[in-house]
């Protein structure tokens, strides 16, 4: 009777031990056969976030598009993405099974704040690179406590501080307003500007107001804030709540001086629903390339961009900013392969990682280039103002260097 | 004083849309005694079908009308097809199966339509009143909110059918005897829900803008409009609405800021509740033992 | 109900360890999770399936116990074993306090209100106040334990040892409880509870003590989770969890012991399943799987096996 419990027992243990503990033969280059290359990423398919799967969407199609045209160094890309739903334990649980059951060579763009912190300490002591995290947060460039980790975008507290000079500029005795989400993306902004502001912050910040992305809408918000007298106001809101606002303080006949975040200036997504004419003289400091901005109509980038959306992703709405923002970490991780010519090993991706020098993306503004140093970990840095004029961004000034933290 | 005057304006606003929510709530309980966890992305899915039809060319109020139609069907359907079998099952069987239609119904809105903001047409376009602080749609929104608890609340109160349906909700093996066709009264306050739904979807998604998410928000704090008001009745329940939506802006304004806002909702709700089990405006139920 | 011989309960907590010995640390991982949801789920069991007042709120206990645990270790040093009593007075008080104004609530009342407490839990846990102490949004990085006495153990094998004996104790005292005189005061309430008054069960005490308990029992699987995740922070205990929890119970059985072990299996799982399934729209797969079970076995994994035995092995008349 023991024996027959101990033999059904047996049953369903087997199905589990399939990878066993021998585990897989330490291999120079994890990850890398002689046919492929193999990298992982956690994206937020499902859940709050869920609008920022494009991006996955988008590499999935860019590493077919490499696939077809040879791969790099004789190997195909097999680029494996999971849906972690934005929750810190379900990222755990994936990244583990990218990294200890499909054994990616590394992680690529992982999505969210949260998320990435979870893996971080994993990643690095198991000597994964955590590539071009999908998420502005300044703290990923940190070389030497994480040499394994490392952002791509400019990080939000440069580019708050980014907005700060422009204010102190244009606007020296102005009141500031500012309407931020709860959490490390709006937290990052308030950060920044008190970087550049200094002891000027508690005078000239008559009002900081915070929304959760469950408040239906910010109008209490925005009538709080317009009742504090500013003439500034800075957003650090996603998307949806960017429109609201945009929408709300042209209701309310208020007209501060608008500082946008980076993340909601999608046309598409953010002007066009909130109506166009109602954020004219709206700033926000931008690094890509708009994809409905008619002065790029015929841009090679773009155009570059455009075909290959035409052909690998017919149906996609190009009008989404997730795709150039795709294209780009594409473009960057194919030339960290390239220069890695042919070595593999995950130290070598993370040093060629760390030697990005001036690199052009296609979807990237004119002067905006990857630049990238053992001390360095911000691979972009630059930005530049614009203002929308009712029908498009018009980029103004020059590309401005940000300092980061 | 002005601002608080707007507050209060805006609460009044974000409130009719807890409103029409919650009504779609009472009508659902009314009908069948349980609460439809999924209503809120039913509502959104109605919302899209409107969308869709807009975008062919349907003027507004044809889509519209079509919308509430389709709604009606889909949640006489489900009700058929998903909820007749579950009718001995265990109540909880139900909340899982309307877990799962939740789950359903924001996965596939996010599958056909992308989870890209888009923009819904308000019929009540115009410059705003009252110094900007309402806009045209929500005078309009709230007036149609309104038009829709006179339906309910008369149907409830003053027709035969709202009646039997009542009583079915009530003691279904009674109503059958009374002759009643329970499961007709069943389909109908599913369909009715749902049709209410895609109203509330089609006033709310102008200000909140359409996306798959749209109505995770909302969906507390109808429950907590609907509980405070009472959830056996629409008057209450749509005043709860409304005054979840005051409540909610002057305290996030005043009292405990933004930061603390779901907190106090919950608060608020603990409170009213231990004072009064059956909401504010409810009817105690005594049962003899 | 039946309850299971001695030989049979060791036997099979024999079977649950063999894994660490025989799969890859990744599956360990999973493994250990399933334990952990396993307790949050049989905590949630007490309270919903044997006393039936219905709980759409447990993350919020699952999440208190988790930054018990991560705060005890990361700000005061606590070792991770010790964290796991001080999470569970401090669940079960809190679960004391929640359940004191839910006497006066029932049934929906009581489902909303806990749902409330759901939704507002991460924004509590960011709260600008606690941010010295919970890390505010950022959170608070775990350090998995190492294995003690040097044993020559990976760390994930070691953690999964130590949840399944945690695991095991946490079921052994609610078999205890369900069976013994508690517990059929506690099945009493939600079965009639103005009958079970009348024959003089302290109604009140017996349902805020089971809320304590039940918190307790989530506290403790989510302190265990803290450990195994190795991170806590606000977006991971969103009302998704609570509704996790929820599905978890009523796949598995509802008024079961053996049952919210199914259900561990099944919201660790599925996901997975329901992701390889569709890419597009794996929401939509889970939910339809979940509708199917919910048709197929109403009362769960548990009560189907229960009429499945009960049908195959005849009682003698």
């Amino acid at each position: 009777m023991y024996r027959r419990t101990l033999l059904a027992a047996a049953g369903p243990l087997a199905t589990f031990g399939i990878l066993g503990r021998a585990g897989p033969a330490a291999a120079q280059a994890p990850g890398v056969t002689a046919t492929e290359i193999k990298i992982g990423q956690t994206e937020a398919y499902s859940g709050p976030a869920s609008a920022y799967g494009a991006i996955g969407r988008g590499l999935v199609a860019f590493f077919k598009r490499v696939n077809d045209q040879g791969g790099i160094a004789g190997r195909r890309i097999n680029f494996i993405s999971v849906d972690d739903g934005y929750l810190p334990p379900k990222t755990v649980e994936q990244t583990r099974r990218l990294v200890e059951q499909e054994g990616v060579s590394f992680m690529l763009n992982g999505l969210g704040t949260p998320p990435n912190t979870a893996v971080q300490r994993y990643l690095n002591q198991k000597k994964v690179p955590q590539l071009f995290v999908a998420t502005g947060a300044d703290k990923w460039a940190n070389p030497k406590e994480f040499p394994w980790t490392m952002g791509w975008q400019p990080s939000y507290r440069t580019e708050a501080q980014i907005y700060a000079k422009y204010i102190l500029q244009n606007k020296p005795d102005g009141k500031i307003a500012i309407l931020y989400q709860n959490d490390d993306f709006g937290k990052d902004y308030l950060a920044g500007l008190r970087d550049v502001l200094g002891d000027k912050y508690d005078r000239m910040v008559v009002k900081a107001v915070s929304y959760e992305v469950t408040d239906p809408t910010i109008d209490s918000q925005a009538v709080t804030m317009q009742g504090s007298g500013a003439d500034v106001l800075v957003t650090a809101a996603t998307p949806k709540f960017a429109a609201q606002i945009i929408r709300k303080i042209y209701d309310l006949n208020w007209k501060p001086l608008h500082l946008l975040t980076d993340v909601s200036l999608s046309v598409a997504a953010v002007i066009n629903p909130a109506g166009p004419e109602r954020a004219v003289g709206m700033i926000a400091a931008a690094y890509l390339k708009e994809a409905t901005d008619p002065a790029l109509a015929n841009d090679p980038g773009m155009n570059e961009w455009r075909a290959f959306m035409k052909e690998y992703m017919p149906d996609a709405d190009v009008t989404d900013s997730n795709y150039p923002y795709a294209y780009g970490v594409g473009v960057t991780t194919m030339q960290v392969l390239k220069q890695c010519d042919g070595d593999f090993s995950r130290e070598n991706i993370m040093k060629q990682a760390a030697n990005l020098k001036n690199l052009e993306v296609a979807t990237l503004l004119p002067g905006i280039v990857v630049n990238t140093s053992p001390t360095n970990f911000h691979p972009i840095q630059q930005m530049q103002l614009q203002r929308w004029n009712g029908t498009r961004w018009e980029l103004f000034g020059s590309v401005i260097e940000g300092a980061g933290s | 004083m002005t601002e608080f005057l707007h507050q209060v304006l805006s609460g009044i606003a974000s409130g009719g849309i807890y409103a029409s929510v919650a009504l779609a709530l009472v009508m659902i309980f009314q009908a069948t005694h349980h609460v439809n966890f999924a209503q809120g992305e039913m509502a959104m899915f109605s919302t899209y079908i409107a969308l869709a039809l807009i975008q062919a060319g349907v003027p507004y109020w044809g889509a519209f009308a079509i919308t509430v139609a389709a709604s009606m069907v889909i949640g006489a359907a489900i009700q058929r097809v998903l909820l007749t079998p579950m009718a001995g099952s265990p109540v909880l069987a139900s909340v899982g199966v309307f877990i799962g239609l939740l789950l359903i119904f924001n996965s596939v809105a996010g599958w056909l339509f992308t989870y890209q903001l888009k923009q819904f047409p308000s019929p009540f376009e115009g410059p705003p009143v009252l110094g900007g602080f309402v806009t045209r749609h929500d005078l309009g929104s709230t007036a149609v909110t309104l038009a829709v608890l006179s339906l309910v609340y008369t149907f409830f109160r003053f027709t035969n059918l709202g009646l039997a349906m009542r009583a079915s909700a009530y003691n279904p093996a009674s109503s059958r005897l009374m002759g009643i066709r329970v499961d007709r009264m069943l389909s109908l306050g599913w369909g009715l829900a749902a049709a209410i739904g895609a109203v509330a979807g089609m006033m709310i998604a102008p200000v909140v803008f359409l996306d798959p998410n749209m109505m995770s928000g909302v969906l507390l704090y109808a429950f907590a409009g609907a509980l405070l008001g009472g959830i056996s009745n629409p008057l209450g329940a749509v005043a709860g609405g409304f005054a979840i939506g005051v409540i909610e802006n002057l305290a996030g304004a005043y009292l405990v800021g933004n930061e603390l806002k779901l907190t106090l909702a919950l608060v608020i709700i603990v409170v009213v509740l231990t004072v009064k089990p059956a909401g504010l405006f409810g009817k105690s139920v005594v049962s003899r033992v | 109900m039946r309850s299971l011989p001695p030989w049979a309960a060791v036997l099979l907590l024999c079977a649950a360890a063999t894994p660490a010995f025989l799969v890859s640390d990744y599956r360990l991982f999973q493994l250990t999770m399933v334990v952990v949801y396993s307790v949050a789920i049989l905590g949630l069991a007490l309270v919903t399936g044997f006393n039936g007042q219905i709980s759409l709120g447990h993350g919020a206990f699952y999440a208190v116990g988790a930054y018990v645990t991560a705060i005890l270790m990361s700000l005061y040093d606590v070792p991770y074993w010790a964290t796991l009593p001080v999470s569970a007075v401090v669940c079960a008080a809190i679960g004391f306090l929640v359940g004191l104004p839910a006497l006066r609530l029932g049934g929906l009342y009581l489902a909303l209100t806990t749902f409330a407490l759901a939704v507002a839990t991460p924004q509590l846990l960011k709260y600008h106040l606690f941010e010295g102490w919970t890390g505010g949004v950022q959170g608070i990085v775990v350090f998995k334990p190492d294995p003690p006495f040097g044993l020559p153990l990976s760390a994930d094998q070691w953690l999964y040892l130590f949840t399944l004996a945690v695991g095991a104790v946490m079921f052994l005292v609610a078999a205890n409880l369900v069976r013994g005189r508690i517990g059929l005061a506690v099945r009493a309430i939600r079965d009639h509870s103005l009958a079970a008054e009348a024959t003089g069960i302290d109604v009140a005490l017996c349902k805020t003590r089971t809320f304590a308990a039940s918190a307790m029992f989530t506290g403790i699987a989510g302190s265990l989770g803290a450990i195994a995740v190795g991170f806590v922070a606000p977006d991971s205990f969103t009302v998704f969890l609570s509704i996790t929890l929820f599905v978890g119970l009523v796949v598995g059985g509802v008024a079961s012991v053996a049952g919210p072990v199914f259900g561990g299996f099944f919201i660790a799982f599925l996901p997975n399943i329901a992701e390889e399934v569709s890419k597009a729209a794996p929401g939509a797969i889970y939910g339809v799987i979940l509708i199917a079970f919910m048709y197929l076995l109403p009362s769960g994994v548990a009560g189907g096996l229960g009429s499945l035995l009960r049908r195959v092995v005849r009682r003698p008349a």
